[in-house]
């Protein structure tokens, strides 16, 4: 009977999760992916015929807007691995007492929604707004400059917003390292910058790889920052599968664009995983 | 829009499509089954086209309906005073409350918003919704989601809309429709930025104003213009036309003109200085400067401009019809009609409402008045002969193939 019971207690505890994850993830899943090899239209509805011509049209109509995501989805999360690690170090060596006020310091910014702080960079940098106006006005810069609207504007966004993604994974494997591991490095005559590089860096990669984890794909599939302050040279992927899934009404062509996207993000990080070479992807998700 | 001899989507699906046998789902076994429960996520057709024109469909839809004292009301931002004093009256007189929403910024994504709860027949929480006469009123119409109107209860509409109305293309008789307001589409500028008058949608093109340049984002008022611009009419249009304009627009974009495609938010992105030209709806410039305090100028280009339509329609799986449509019908009345085009600035569909405004004019003094003479004589309210032939009508569709086959021209253009 103890055994039975023994046996059957990892079920019983996934249970729970586990019917969540099914109705909630699996589910939809299966359904979105079904809808992306379906034909038809919004009036006289849309029919699974294995359309797997939907994709081949997603990719030949949207590759510049999906090499455009990809691209900034980069460029923003080398920008963050470079700016998060010498604040999360900080933190994590020189915080003393106060380390969690600095942490909450950090989050801070997000007890605003994640909408409204992008409108209100959109207000600071619009062309007759705050900054730029008081500078035209000076004849530093020429009237038709403007900040908003460009790659540097939604990039600038991106990085703002997913900045405590990046800096807290860092500073948790920058914490976890025995102090001690450091001492012996000293002791061994290593310089600091090779202490830094040989010691402290390799061990705080599983954090980094984590941030990269929780940037890189959000950032990619971004709708939001290029939305409020991008234009229609910026347009990036989460903008077309938003357009056309809620205002196009074309379901099959958002989910073909949608799995694609998937497909391209999981190579991208596994291929990252295997180049680093350290760590096990799940192993990394899980921390 | 549609043809109305169109055979029952359910009939023709159930004709052509194949379905899988018992035997045949058995022998594909395994595989088949995630096969077959993938077909089954299939979207359901969306109502049946043009089934409630049926003569005794009015009769269906109001029989047993009664006022229940309240009217949930969908209509797009700068349309009404803020103050809301119409609706004041309304509810002074009837006893009918108004939950008055600016909720509709763009026809496409409103539709696709409504559209689920609407086939599934489930209320969206509006009994009365303003709608363009653009492509998805035709989508509303042939999902049949718009309730007939029982033009008993329409009163005042019989007996003060102009008569033209009865007869335009996308719901001729007004069957499901009348209209709340008109209006044209051009050009709004910034005077001070733009250092020049524009008149012509060259102006649109020309590189003195690059990336500071507003077009739409819908793409019938995107297409045309691009029409316009290339010279060709909107109103008679096919797809070898579609595919020039678009290749303007193409042009005009990839030489970095367009700031960016538009919503209803282009009047704050000229507020904002982003844009120092954008196309634009007509009255919302002159509320705009009203409100604001601001300078900006709205002008019908010299190639022409065009004049659409925005509806009040009753949704069919409206709770409170009989409270949406006397409401309707107050807007037709003289004195409601005359307020309401003093505020918005929009073409008015009450005639009589001019010599109403005048006479409001007169009452007035000072700034009001000029104000409202200025409305009573504006050619964007009151039209004239010579007005309309400058403007053009809508790209119309004899099918659905035509629409997508339009849609998939112009939507790269807006979305890349």
């Amino acid at each position: 009977m103890n055994r039975v019971k023994r046996t059957l207690a990892p079920y019983l505890l996934v249970l729970p999760g586990g019917l969540w994850l099914l109705l909630f993830f699996v589910v939809p899943m299966v359904t979105m992916f079904s809808l992306s090899l379906q034909q038809g239209d919004i009036i006289n509805g849309y029919r699974f015929t294995g359309h797997w011509q939907n994709y081949l049209d997603a990719i030949t109509d949207y590759r510049v807007q999906l090499i455009r995501s990809l691209v900034y989805g980069l460029i923003t999360t080398v920008a963050l691995i470079v700016m998060s690690f010498p604040v999360a170090y900080w933190i994590a060596f020189y915080g003393g007492r106060r380390k969690p006020t600095y942490l909450f310091l950090v989050l801070l910014p997000f007890f605003v929604s994640f909408v409204l702080r992008t409108i209100s960079w959109r207000q600071i940098l619009t062309d007759d707004g705050m900054l730029l106006h008081p500078l035209k006005e000076a004849g530093l810069l020429s009237p038709g400059f403007h900040i908003l609207g460009t790659p540097y504007a939604v990039i600038f966004g991106l990085i703002y917003n997913f900045l405590p993604f990046m800096v807290l994974p860092i500073y948790v494997a920058l914490e976890r390292i025995d102090p001690r591991v450091v001492e012996a490095a000293r002791d061994l005559y290593a310089a600091p910058m090779t202490v830094f590089r040989r010691v402290v860096f390799p061990l705080a990669l599983p954090g980094v790889f984590a941030g990269v984890l929780m940037t890189f794909v959000p950032a990619s599939s971004d709708y939001v920052n290029s939305g409020v302050l991008g234009s229609s040279s910026t347009t990036m992927i989460g903008q077309v599968v938003q357009a056309q899934a809620l205002a196009n009404s074309n379901y099959p062509m958002a989910s073909a664009l949608s799995f694609f996207l998937m497909a391209v993000l999981l190579t991208g990080v596994f291929a990252y995983a295997r180049v680093l070479g350290t760590e096990d992807v799940m192993n990394a998700a899980a921390r | 829009m549609f043809p109305t001899n169109k055979p029952d989507p359910a009939l023709l699906r159930g004709l052509t499509s194949r379905r899988l046998g018992r035997r045949d789902a058995l022998r594909l076994g395994g595989v088949s089954a995630l096969g077959a429960f993938l077909a089954a996520c299939g979207v359901q057709g969306k109502g049946s086209p043009e089934a409630s024109v049926a003569p005794d469909a009015v009769q269906k839809f109001w029989g047993g309906k009664v006022k229940n004292g309240k009217v949930d009301f969908a209509n797009w931002p700068l349309y009404m005073d803020p103050k809301k004093p119409e609706l004041a009256k309304f509810t002074a007189r009837t006893g009918i409350t108004v939950n008055y929403q600016e909720v509709i910024q763009e026809m496409g994504p409103w539709f696709a918003k409504v559209q689920p709860q609407l086939s599934a027949g489930q209320s969206i929480g509006f009994d009365l919704m303003v709608i363009t006469n653009s492509l998805q009123f035709g989508q509303f119409r042939s999902g049949g989601f718009l309730a007939p109107l029982d033009h008993s209860k329409l009163p005042n509409y019989a007996a003060n809309a102009a008569k033209s109305y009865a007869n335009e293309a996308f719901d001729p008789g007004n069957v499901f429709s009348i209209p709340w307001a008109s209006g044209i589409t051009g050009i709004a500028y910034d005077i001070k930025k733009t250092g020049r008058e524009i008149t012509s949608l060259a102006d649109l093109w020309d590189p003195k104003f690059k990336g500071k340049v507003g077009m739409f984002s819908d793409t019938q008022e995107l297409a045309n213009f691009g029409l316009l611009a290339a010279g060709l009419k909107p109103g008679d249009s096919e797809e070898g036309d579609w595919k020039k304009a678009a290749a303007k627009l193409k042009e005009q974009k990839d030489a970095g003109m367009v700031r960016n495609y538009y919503d209803q938010s282009y009047v704050d992105a000229l507020g904002k200085g982003e844009v120092w030209l954008t196309q634009a709806w007509s009255g919302d410039v002159f509320q705009k400067n009203v409100s604001d305090g601001t300078d900006f100028r709205f002008v019908i280009p010299s190639e022409g401009g065009t004049i659409w339509t925005d509806n009040m329609t009753i949704p069919v799986t409206a709770t409170n019809p009989v409270d949406a449509i006397m409401l309707m019908d107050f807007f037709y009345e003289v004195e409601n009609a005359a307020a309401l085009a003093e505020y918005i600035n929009y073409v008015c569909p009450v005639p009589a409402a001019q010599a109403q405004i005048k006479k409001d004019a007169a009452a007035a003094s000072g700034d009001d008045r000029a104000t409202l003479t200025e409305v009573a004589d504006s050619p964007l309210v009151f039209p004239g002969e010579s007005d309309y032939a400058k403007l053009h009508y809508y790209v119309d569709f004899n099918t659905a193939e035509e629409q997508q086959n339009f849609q998939r021209i112009f939507e790269p253009i807006t979305l890349s």
